[in-house]
């Protein structure tokens, strides 16, 4: 009877040995797969809680059966169902002896834990001593807890564990080790940072693995600290190029690219430390270059290469020969026709304007089609270059561009975000006051919640100060449009709050100013505002206070009042508020009216809005008041911190403070004292930092290097590096490569670096990516583009008629328009202007005009499209031999249907990447192709045919997604 | 650092879901709708990439792939590139293909823990531990073998299962 129910219950398992479910589990995924409606899947899982709870509170639970609730409880959680009550028997479980059940509960803890529970001190003694385990699967286990688990205060508790397994003989627990290290690093720097030699020497970690591993730590490393790691730039510039030559095992080759996830790590660290240090630049120059050519830009992750090496090359110390290679890699992007590659190549575009600004003119056809993709990622991507690129001359396409979209798009977050960015251009590149008015005024009707309210007083100080000029004329002239405008925006329905209280003010201040509308018309209109907007009370302020001035404005002009019908009922309304505020206003308004002239004059006079209001922060004129009283016997005051009762209080509120925080748990008797590490900066502000780095054009022209100077460089780089990294060498590499092999490294870096040199781009790359540019070359002249398009292009970046007239006057306004912002905002913004001055003299390199642009487009080279003619058959008969041909179809994913599989009869052994990524998931494919993939994978491991359609009719019935009609689930499954 | 991955089916019902920094179940709720809720309104033909400040904060990024009824979503921030994680998407999905040969949604859902032990071996506190696919399902076989080993149950005859798939 007991081996019955033994094998029931394995029969009841799937095929996946230690990891089957249960049939009750299966019950549970199939009904919620089943359920028609939220409501529905909502009902069953509370009941499977309820069935848990009951389950969970029975005694003596047999092992077995408690991991598979635990199992269902996790994935009940992932639903979005609280399963608190059961988290202790997770916690319990991963005290269990059988390896199964613990990482069971290891996995369920660390999905259900954060690092502050109170649970996880149970859980400490127990990661404790299963990092000491023999068991190495059970140490994975632990440190992958550790990770999740541990926090600050925990740190101390595993630390020496942790560091003792960086020497374990296992590579999978020395990789995770280090990791774990890592995430110490990252939750509590300070407890670690005596540890940092740890990360280095992992670096020459015999297996690969742990090696990469390690660069993911040193990464967040050098990103907080770069210049305590230069001496490594030599280590990593020898394993960037040992990877590149194809010196690791090839098990970490990734479609036919060496580890190509570790040299994009290491490309990004060289970024890092090459940025703004020519000496570490220059020797990077020529693994960099060999990655340019040597990397294969088919495929996805070639290209993911070729891109991390354009952000390299934008980061560190310019080269020119290098920058004309990125140059290159972003026009084949750009000319791609994979958003993706559209979105890199856009993104790498991005970095490297700052550095040659002339290559953007050559793309703006492309730019401007990414522009109007309908995909929104890429035209933000897009809309965040023409941010970066933009000038005084190209400023009013770009905003008017800017300010479409935002009207187009309904996600807030981006919204905010875009109208910042036009705010922010605007007040730098207006070229007049009227535009900058004009688009203030658009950006406020369409986004004016989101706009930080300080944008709306800064436009209200702009209009109030002029553009100090001296040149009252201009000015005056610049409100009464200001006015104009207005006027005219002030009917339209639905106006945004902080628009509302901007154009209040202007009217109150400016409305009467220029004679042309009389104050009744514009108290008028204010009274419909504030009418309109009746339950807006800053709104109703604003127009009240508005209202005043005018009428201020007109007694001390020594004209009559006569005050509107809808002012009285107004002022009435809004003197029986509740809003304290509006009360006192409409008090003061009716005070002030009537007043006399003089009087009124002295209170409220006309345009003083930006004379200065002192401010007696003493009160001294309350001194004689108060001498008055203390004479008459009152006490003297005495400041809150001197009263002795309150100090008591508030220093006893202190302690327990202190108290509480010294609180916490400690897992050893005394640690040593540790150095303070400075806590870890964002990565973004550093990011944004090294962005900043002032890298002068000119002078990096001048210092372009001579190609012969290369061979003492890259000498000097391979002498030194023979004494750091031979234990590295020694290995990966070949038993050949040793000291010697540097001159001969040597020597193929020289030639190669003559290939480069040619104008031509005559590339060692591969054929397949000549054949790619020259579809593109060959298709392009046919491609007609509109002269909407083009004027379009000629406006962003550059027209012949627009370039000359406005730098100067512009960047002059653009000075002033920064510093009429805020305190805050204006030291980077003006710092950002600095910039701009300082460009400023160079010739304005985007704007070379249409004409220089259609000539420097690629014209058609015979020869090469005879190249690609050649390179499709040579591919084709690469198919046809089953040889690297299905590793050129770029994207094995992109799903099947098309072409590999047609060539396949003969070349099935080979063609290991298709058959592999072959992809079940799909239940809508044809049944033809589908026999003909089974065809192919019988050679593989892969299942039968037979196999694969049985499964694939099975996922049909199953019906897992709620669509599928059929309620026979399972029942295949489980017989 | 990774933030996240999620494997979420076109309906928005998420099939795996794992959070390199705590978030609250029904914070991951939220999250999960609100990615499905733009994933769900891209188009085909556009790219793989979709800016994710407005859901997960700032300096965050997207990466999804559409397998037949799967997104496969990873989250991240400026220090990993968006073309590299596409292909680590493909390493995680390559690596469930070996392991399940030939995998489907359904496999997703009943093998749910080993989900995770194969995402383990891949991503590791939010960081990329191994990408090579090859290594991945080493691993994993060795940690269902050392578990079936440590597992009394799993004595039974292997007749057994034998008989069961007639």
């Amino acid at each position: 009877m007991e081996q019955l129910k033994t094998i029931g219950r394995e029969l009841a398992m799937g095929s996946q040995g230690g990891f089957g479910q249960s049939k009750e589990f299966l019950d549970l995924v199939k009904s919620i797969g089943e359920a028609r409606s939220k409501a529905e899947e909502e009902r069953i899982v509370l009941l499977e809680i309820e069935t848990l709870k009951r389950r969970l509170s029975e005694p003596d639970i047999p092992k077995r059966k408690m991991k598979e609730y635990i199992i269902r409880l996790v994935y009940v959680e992932m639903l979005g169902h609280d399963g608190s009550f059961a988290y202790i028997h997770a916690v319990k479980m991963t005290h269990d002896d059988n390896l199964l059940l613990k990482r069971t509960g290891y996995l369920a803890v660390s999905l259900f834990l954060s690092d502050d529970h109170d649970l996880i001190i149970l859980i400490v003694n127990t990661i404790q001593k299963d990092l000491r385990s023999d068991n190495y699967l059970v140490v994975c286990a632990a440190l992958n807890a550790v990770c999740k688990l541990i926090n600050d205060e925990t740190v101390p508790a595993v630390l020496p564990q942790v560091v003792d397994l960086l020497a374990h003989p296992k590579e999978a627990v020395r990789k995770k080790a280090i990791m774990a290290l890592h995430r110490f690093y990252q939750k509590s720097p300070s407890s670690v940072s005596h540890l940092v030699s740890n990360f280095r020497k992992r670096l020459c970690d015999n297996d690969p693995g742990v090696m990469g591993a390690t660069l993911c730590s040193l990464f967040d490393l050098i990103t907080i600290d770069a210049n305590s790691f230069k001496d490594l730039v030599v280590s990593f510039v020898s394993i960037l190029k040992q990877v590149a030559e194809r010196r690791l095992p090839k098990a970490y080759d990734y479609h036919q690219l060496p580890a190509p996830f570790i040299q994009i790590r290491l490309l990004k660290i060289l970024a890092l430390l090459g940025s703004g240090d020519k000496q570490s630049s220059e020797q990077m120059y020529t693994v960099v270059g060999d990655i340019f050519r040597k990397c294969d830009s088919s495929s996805n992750i070639g290209n993911a290469v070729l891109y991390e090496c354009i952000c390299c090359v934008s980061s560190i110390y310019p080269n020119p020969k290098l920058l004309e290679q990125a140059a290159q890699v972003i026009s084949r992007f750009l000319k791609s026709d994979s958003h993706n590659l559209k979105y890199m190549g856009i993104d790498a575009l991005g970095r490297l304007i700052k550095i040659s600004p002339e290559i953007a003119e050559q793309h703006q056809l492309a730019v401007i089609d990414c522009l109007e993709d309908p995909d929104d990622t890429l035209k933000r991507k897009t809309f965040e270059l023409l941010y970066k690129m933009t000038k005084s001359s190209n400023v009013e396409v770009i905003v008017d561009r800017m300010i479409d979209y935002m009207i187009s798009i309904n996600d807030n977050h981006y919204k905010t975000y875009i109208a910042s960015r036009c705010v922010e251009l605007a007040e730098q590149f207006a070229p007049s006051n009227q535009w900058f008015i004009l688009t203030m005024n658009k950006v406020f009707e369409h986004a004016g919640d989101l706009v930080n309210v300080k944008v709306a007083h800064n436009l209200m100080k702009l209009i109030a100060e002029g553009f100090g000029e001296d040149d009252d004329d201009a000015d005056s002239q610049l409100r009464s449009s200001a006015v104009e405008s207005y006027l005219r925006i002030i009917g339209e329905p639905k106006l945004p709050s902080v628009f509302l209280q901007v154009i209040c003010w202007v009217l109150g201040e400016y409305g009467t100013a220029d004679g042309k509308y009389s104050a009744s018309y514009i108290t008028g209109k204010l009274c419909d505002v504030a009418e309109a907007y009746s339950n807006d009370e800053s709104v109703k302020a604003y127009a009240v206070t508005a209202i005043m001035k005018i009428y201020a404005f007109e007694i001390s002009a020594g004209r009559k009042v006569d005050f509107l019908p809808e002012c009285q009922s107004l002022v009435e309304e809004l003197s029986a508020s509740h809003s304290t505020d509006l009360q006192q206003r409409a008090y003061e308004l009716q005070a002030v009216i009537s007043l006399d002239a003089p009087a009124v004059e002295s209170i409220m006079p006309p345009d003083a809005s930006c004379e200065d209001i002192e401010i007696d922060k003493n009160l001294s004129f309350l001194n004689g008041y108060v001498q008055e009283a203390l004479e008459k016997g009152a006490q003297p005051y005495i400041p809150e911190n001197e009263r002795s009762g309150v100090l008591d209080i508030s220093n006893f509120g202190n302690q327990d403070h202190h108290e509480a925080l010294t609180h916490s748990l400690r897992f050893e008797a005394y640690e040593l004292p540790k150095p303070v590490m400075p806590s870890r900066v964002p990565p973004a502000a550093v990011a944004s930092s090294t962005e900043l780095v002032p890298v002068p054009e000119p002078s990096y022209a001048r210092e372009t290097r001579q190609p012969a100077s290369l061979p003492s460089v890259s000498d000097a780089g391979s002498s030194e590096l023979k004494l750091r990294l031979d234990g590295v060498q020694k290995k990966w590499g070949r038993p050949t490569y040793s000291s010697s092999a540097s001159p001969s490294t040597n020597s193929s870096s020289s030639t190669s670096h003559k290939t480069t040199n040619g104008v031509t781009q005559v590339d060692s790359v591969g054929t397949s990516n000549s054949k790619a540019r020259d579809t593109y070359d060959s298709r392009r002249p046919q491609v007609e583009i509109s002269p909407e398009k083009q004027k379009l292009a000629s406006s962003l970046f550059g027209g012949p008629s627009k370039t000359e007239k406005r730098p100067s006057s512009v960047n002059h306004k653009a000075s002033k328009a920064s510093t009429h912002t805020s305190e805050k905002s204006q030291a980077p913004k003006a710092a950002a202007v600095q910039t701009e001055v300082n460009s400023e003299p160079a010739p304005d390199l985007l704007d070379l005009g249409d004409s220089t642009s259609s000539s420097s487009a690629p014209a058609i080279d015979p020869f090469k499209q005879l190249e690609g003619l050649l390179d499709q058959t040579d591919v084709a008969s690469n198919v046809n031999h089953g040889t690297a041909g299905a590793a050129k179809t770029p994207d094995f994913m992109g799903l099947y249907a098309d072409t590999p599989v047609s060539g396949l009869g003969s070349s099935v052994g080979d063609l290991l990447p298709t058959n592999r990524d072959e992809f079940n998931l799909t239940s809508e494919l044809s049944n033809a192709t589908r026999t003909a993939q089974g065809g192919v994978t019988q050679f593989n491991k892969g299942p039968n045919p037979k196999d694969a359609l049985e499964k694939d009719s099975l996922v049909r019935q199953m019906g897992v997604t709620p669509t599928s009609p059929n309620p026979n689930l399972f029942r295949d499954l489980l017989g | 650092m990774i933030r996240s991955v999620m494997v979420i089916n076109t309906q928005g019902k998420p099939r795996l879901s794992k959070f390199y920094e705590f978030q609250p179940v029904e914070k991951q709720q939220e999250l999960i709708s609100s990615v499905h809720g733009v994933l769900s309104g891209r188009a085909e033909n556009v790219s793989n990439f979709v800016d994710a400040e407005s859901i997960f904060g700032p300096d965050t990024r997207l990466v999804y792939k559409h397998f037949a009824t799967l997104y496969i979503v990873f989250v991240f921030d400026s220090s990993e590139n968006e073309l590299a994680m596409l292909d680590l998407i493909q390493v995680f999905v390559e690596t469930l293909d070996k392991c399940f040969k030939n995998v489907c949604e359904l496999d997703v859902v009943i093998n749910y823990s080993k989900m995770h032990t194969v995402l383990d071996e891949i991503i590791f506190g939010g960081q990329v531990l191994e990408t090579s696919s090859t290594e991945v399902m080493k691993a994993v076989e060795e940690i269902s073998r050392l578990e079936a080993a440590s597992n009394a149950i799993s004595l039974v005859p292997k007749s057994v299962s034998a008989w069961r798939s007639r």
